[in-house]
């Protein structure tokens, strides 16, 4: 009687009963079935909130209906000098079916700049210190027209480390430098086209981060500001917001920035693979036969081939709002939204945790889930997702799905590799890690070299992966690694291994106790925590 | 206590900080030989030899030295001096990568020793090294009898492992720290000069250098 009720909590909420069907688990490029225990609590993602039926009515009428500033038609004038900056291929996840929003964005603003006679437009990629995306990319991104007028000239990603391309607006109180792009900062106006997609993105984040170098960014991408951000998807309680907001202040002094936000929904899928965010005692047999369908191909594949096999699925992602305006109150409005899509209302944290890590993440697309990344999206982005207190009880157990496999990709990730195998060996601490060695890798003129000319993140981006795992690192007791097909991987991160989910969960049981609450993210998803 | 020691940057030069090779100076000084015929043969000869320094490279670095150097049997000193800078000027200025000039810069900014260790001519190098601001160089040097060049080398023969060799010389004459020093190169001739630093990094590789690098998780560069 009791799991019955339980069961009612929320729509995206399920507890397993004696005839529960088992759960779909991505681990890497797999996906696995896996017979949870009784009474195991089960977070799947809210049901996707409808698209707005004609989003460029919806764009046009935030352009023309701003926040705290004049409508974008009005701040123009012929001649003027304006930079339109956007955000990289990390957002969203995967890859949104074209056209991207930011092309509709695009459209709408480049075609409104040119009937007021704005002809000096640059369009720039606010990667910070990501990869410079590829010009494949950058063309799906805005379409072959945007492409074609603008590449490469006025079309092209930010670099964080071409001295005479860069100048500095201010420094905070604390005399931490902010330097910017100087194309976008000595701008007539800067408008900045945003996807969010989670509530850490956007807002004054999007000018003072996106477009920022090493030396700003370093101020607060570190160790003791993850510590004090309970969570960073939390804007109000992230430490991490608090200090990118002082920032956000200086460019708006310095800097006339229009906002463009929007938010999305949930439909990471279509209708040939939404059965993966749904609840299995649902399906129907047309969906278990899609299902093993998707299993057997998969298994006859090399992993290479399932990892392109999953990254050519273009996300369905619809736009629910879009505001304009300034940036504090833009955000506001679109965050407010985005938790609306997210946010699942909790009670009681989890003694133990489980998720199974996809080969989705922020910095791995069209690419390798490095060992780093997977550690990223354990502690980091997974165990981030909570509002006002973690899903996961302080000295809990995560479980993580996942194969930990030695891989990483040369191209794009030259610079983890060493951090792997050279730093995290001698140490795991992230302020011995940033004292001693994050400056050597950011002015490694290799790393350097392959960031401005290459395709590979900064030299210094694996110490901020690390980083960013900091809070979910010192809260949680141990973490095994279940699936793990070395023992090196898991041993270097500082985990415990296990051949499967059933090992690992007696393995967390024994350090737990055997009444300990299983919570189990249901992967992939985009879902926040709303703890009570 | 002791004195911490600083690193330096070592650099091959043909195919690493430039797009010219040994066979493009052959080819400028075959083509300004003293009348055209001269010029003509000496030329023809060049460029019927380059199936040959093709397939000599692959095999061995030593014998294609043996074989390359012989082309300059019989030039006179003088006049390989007198064209040097045009050949700087004319063939190896425009052929610096673009890259190049940035990964020296950044290596000067950590306060590395810039060194180039090359298997080019001295007489070749030189002007690019004073344009580079690079004052540590070691290259080959024709050997001269009567101001006429003998198609010999003089000792060391600047390649593969002597390369190594010598970095390890120098780094020891100027307390420099090998595990601080940074090496790059295009050549798979060069994998005991990068087997000695811990910085090493290879540039516009070729596939067997490539997948070395791959193999030992070394950076790859693309300067061009």
């Amino acid at each position: 009687m009791a799991l019955q009720l339980r069961r009612k909590t929320h729509e995206s909420v399920v507890y397993i009963d004696r005839d529960s069907a088992p759960r779909i688990m991505p681990s890497g490029e797999d996906f696995i079935l896996e017979d949870l225990p009784i009474g195991t609590r089960v977070l799947y993602p809210n049901p996707s909130i409808k698209g707005l039926p004609n989003r460029e009515a919806a764009i046009r009428y935030a352009l023309n209906h701003p926040h705290d500033c004049d409508p974008l038609f009005a701040q123009l004038e012929p001649g003027m000098k304006v930079t339109v900056a956007v955000d990289d291929i990390s957002l969203p996840l995967p890859p949104m079916a074209t056209p991207d929003i930011r092309q509709t964005v695009l459209e709408i603003v480049l075609d409104m700049l040119a009937g007021h006679g704005v002809d000096d437009v640059h369009i720039i990629i606010a990667n910070s210190l990501h990869r410079r995306m590829t010009e494949w990319e950058m063309k799906r991104m805005v379409g072959p027209r945007i492409f074609a007028d603008y590449y490469p000239d006025r079309y092209y990603n930010h670099d964080a480390e071409w001295a005479d391309g860069l100048v500095k607006i201010g420094e905070t109180r604390h005399k931490e430098p902010l330097v910017l792009n100087r194309r976008a900062a000595e701008s007539d106006l800067l408008i900045y086209v945003n996807i969010n997609f989670v509530p850490m993105d956007g807002g004054h984040k999007s000018v003072a981060v996106g477009l920022c170098d090493y030396e700003s960014l370093r101020m607060h991408h570190d160790p003791q500001t993850i510590r004090d951000s309970d969570s960073y998807m939390d804007p109000a309680r992230s430490a991490l917001n608090h200090k990118v907001v002082q920032l956000g202040k200086i460019v708006e002094k310095e800097v006339n920035v229009f906002h463009i936000e929007t938010a999305i929904n949930n439909r990471m899928y279509g209708a040939d693979m939404d059965f993966l965010l749904r609840n299995e005692d649902d399906f129907t047999a047309f969906d278990r036969m899609k299902f093993e369908a998707m299993r057997y191909t998969m298994s006859k594949l090399p992993r290479p081939a399932r990892r392109k096999l999953l990254h050519s699925r273009p996300a369905q992602y619809e736009i629910i709002a879009c505001h304009a305006g300034k940036a504090e109150p833009v955000h506001e409005k679109i965050v407010a939204k985005g938790f609306e899509q997210y946010a699942i209302p909790i009670r009681g944290q989890a003694d133990i945790l489980i998720t199974g890590i996809p080969d989705i993440s922020p910095y791995n697309v069209y690419s390798i889930l490095n060992p780093l990344l997977v550690q990223v999206m354990a502690l980091g982005y997974h165990f981030n997702f909570y509002r006002n207190k973690p899903l996961l009880r302080k000295g809990g157990v995560l479980i993580l799905h996942h194969p930990c496999y030695d891989d990483f990709d040369h191209q794009f990730h030259p610079s983890y590799i060493e951090f792997f195998h050279r730093l995290l060996p001698e140490t795991r601490d992230a302020f011995t890690l940033r004292e001693k060695y994050e400056r050597e890798f950011a002015t490694n003129p290799s790393y350097i070299e392959m960031y401005r000319r290459g395709h590979a993140y900064h030299g210094a981006h694996p110490f901020f992966m690390w980083y960013w795992g900091e809070n979910g690192r010192q809260h949680v007791g141990k973490v095994i690694a279940a699936g793990a097909e070395n023992a090196h991987v898991p041993g270097i991160l500082g985990w415990e291994r296990a051949d499967n989910l059933t090992e690992a969960i007696a393995m967390a049981r024994s350090y737990m106790g055997n009444s300990a609450e299983i919570t189990m993210l249901h992967q992939p998803m985009i879902g926040i925590a709303d703890m009570e | 206590m002791e004195e911490s020691l600083a690193g330096a940057a070592f650099y091959d030069l043909e195919g690493t900080l430039v797009s010219t090779n040994l066979v493009h100076t052959l080819a400028f000084y075959a083509g300004r030989q003293q009348g055209l015929l001269a010029s003509f043969k000496k030329s023809a000869a060049t460029y019927l030899s380059l199936p040959l320094f093709a397939v000599t490279d692959q095999y061995s670095r030593k014998v294609f030295n043996d074989l390359y150097f012989k082309r300059y049997k019989g030039q006179s000193e003088d006049r390989l001096r007198y064209f040097a800078q045009e050949l700087f000027e004319d063939v190896i200025k425009p052929a610096v990568f673009p890259g190049a000039y940035e990964l020296i810069d950044h290596s000067r900014k950590l306060g590395l020793r810039q060194v180039v260790i090359t298997g080019a001519l001295d007489l070749s190098v030189k002007p690019l090294m004073d344009y580079l601001g690079i004052t540590d160089f070691v290259t080959n040097r024709l050997e001269f009898v009567n101001g006429m060049a003998t198609g010999r080398l003089l000792p060391p023969v600047m390649a593969a492992a002597t390369k190594a060799s010598w970095i390890r010389t120098f780094t020891e004459r100027e307390r420099i720290s090998l595990s601080d020093s940074y090496a790059y190169t295009d050549s798979m001739s060069d994998l005991p000069m990068l087997s000695i630093v811990g910085h090493p990094a290879v540039v516009n590789p070729d596939m067997r250098l490539r997948q070395t690098a791959l193999h030992h998780d070394w950076p790859i560069l693309d300067l061009k």
